[in-house]
């Protein structure tokens, strides 16, 4: 199968890859660049765990092909800490106990960031409707709502 | 996994590589790709077109177009189609609806095609190279249509007169037990002067509740006249089974769930 080749920047960084014709995001990410945040825990569309925020929007690297990427701005888990200080929503999962086997986590927060992005002081209703399309089997979803709300008012806190 | 994605710029030319056998179009891949991935071989190659018409969503004189690659997403956040939003809403969860079309909604099988129930409602008009259909018509081929919709038009319904209605066991975003979707004109004194009801997951594909619609007009949404329709409401229905609910358990909680639209 001819490969192609794939360009886009990935946490601010170019990055150039030649991938097989068909690739999913997710395995160009994994296999070939190297950033494992992104989880494959279904390649169904259900689960989340590969969730990734493509031009600002969340996206499913699951199903989406590499090649569909040119030019895009796509951002991972892998990118939020900023020179070993962890992103405030990292923090707030690790504060409020929102990760155990940790699988769901990177999805979870690439949901959670999304929400925040647009919506900073989100009620308990929008961080359930934001994280619906992603499972946990570890936790029973309240830890994870907390630590979203509590990152939320860590960066109002932040801010003011 | 080996599949081959073509882009084309041309619509004729992206309909004739569709032509040739394994070949589908890429939609927002939710479908497909999670078809490639599930180990289906009768997809090898995918085609798709990148003309930023196909994502426009047009909206005057009371006529809605919306571009086969408009998403679920874009949709639910329009401000002039705050009626279609619930229908919008109703698909996936967030990031799903970031990459779910219009387009590929059409196709999707029982349970999905919520939107494609909406549209059913609003008799809805499918757009492709060759010409217009009514969606009746469409869905009625859509097993053995090789040609690529562009666009999908209908008329903006008024918010009051569209009513519409998933029921799911996970909440907010599990697969349909049903979806419902109605355009009532009601008389000043509230009688229903025309009907058209949608229903999914009614068969493995959205169907219209035809002897229900007859049964309410000259009716008024009280629970005694809307009684006949909601009796009517499974005439013709071939409910699927799935792993969310049994045919039978389908059929028998459609007419409650379509009092609870037609009464609220
Ligand atoms: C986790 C999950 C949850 C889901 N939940 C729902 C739900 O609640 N409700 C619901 O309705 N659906 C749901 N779906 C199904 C699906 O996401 C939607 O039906 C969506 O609208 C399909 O669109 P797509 O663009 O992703 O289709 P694709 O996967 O791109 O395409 C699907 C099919 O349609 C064909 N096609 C697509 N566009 C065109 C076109 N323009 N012209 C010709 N053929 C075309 C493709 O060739 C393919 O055969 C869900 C899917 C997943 C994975
Ligand atoms: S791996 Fe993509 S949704 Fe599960
Ligand atoms: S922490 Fe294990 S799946 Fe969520």
């Amino acid at each position: 199968m001819a490969k192609v080749p794939v360009q886009f920047t990935l946490n601010g960084s170019e990055k150039a890859e030649f991938v097989e014709s068909g690739t999913t995001l997710l395995a160009a990410l994994r296999d070939k660049i190297g950033d494992t945040s992104p989880k494959g825990g279904c390649h169904q569309g259900t689960c989340g765990a590969c969730s990734v925020i493509i031009d600002g929007e969340l996206r499913l690297s699951c199903l989406t092909l590499a090649e569909t990427c040119g030019g895009a701005d796509i951002k991972t888990t892998a990118g939020l800490a900023e020179g070993g200080v962890l992103h405030p929503l990292q923090r707030a999962f690790l504060d409020a106990f929102a990760t155990q086997c940790g699988f769901c986590t990177p999805g979870m927060i690439m949901a959670a960031k999304v929400l925040l992005d647009r919506t900073p002081n989100p009620s308990r209703e929008d961080v359930v409707e934001a994280l619906s399309g992603n499972i946990c089997r570890c936790t029973g979803y309240e830890p994870i709502i907390q630590a979203v709300l509590l990152a939320a008012r860590a960066n109002s806190q932040n801010a003011a | 996994m080996s599949l081959a994605l073509r882009t084309f710029s041309s619509m004729k030319d992206a309909n004739a590589a569709l032509q040739v056998s394994g070949t589908r179009y890429l939609g927002g891949g939710t479908l497909v790709v999670r078809a490639a991935n599930e180990g289906d071989v009768a997809v090898s190659s995918l085609v798709r077109v990148d003309d930023p018409g196909l994502s426009q969503i047009a909206v005057s004189g009371g006529k809605v177009r919306l571009g086969a690659s408009v998403t679920m997403a874009a949709v639910a956040r329009h401000p002039e189609l705050a009626a279609l939003a619930p229908a919008a809403r109703a698909v996936g969860g967030p990031a799903i609806r970031n990459m779910a079309t219009v387009g590929g909604n059409l196709f999707a099988p029982a349970p999905y095609g919520d939107f494609a129930v909406a549209l059913l409602a609003l008799d809805a008009t499918v757009v492709t190279e060759g010409g217009e259909m009514p969606i009746e018509t469409f869905l009625a081929g859509r097993d053995t249509s090789r040609v690529i919709v562009t666009a999908v038009g209908f008329s903006l319904p008024r918010a009051e007169s569209f009513r519409f209605l998933k029921v799911s066991r996970v909440k907010p975003k599990g697969v349909s037990v049903l979806s419902i979707a109605a355009l009532l004109e009601l008389a000043p004194d509230g009688t229903v002067t025309s009907a058209r009801i949608a229903l999914g997951c009614m068969a493995d594909r959205p169907i219209r509740a035809k002897a229900a619609e007859k049964a309410l007009l000259g009716c008024k949404l009280t629970q005694q006249e809307i009684a006949p329709a909601l009796a009517a409401a499974g005439e013709g229905i071939a409910p699927i089974t799935d792993p969310v609910a049994s045919a039978w358990y389908r059929a028998e909680v459609l007419p409650v769930h379509l009092g609870r639209l037609l009464l609220n």
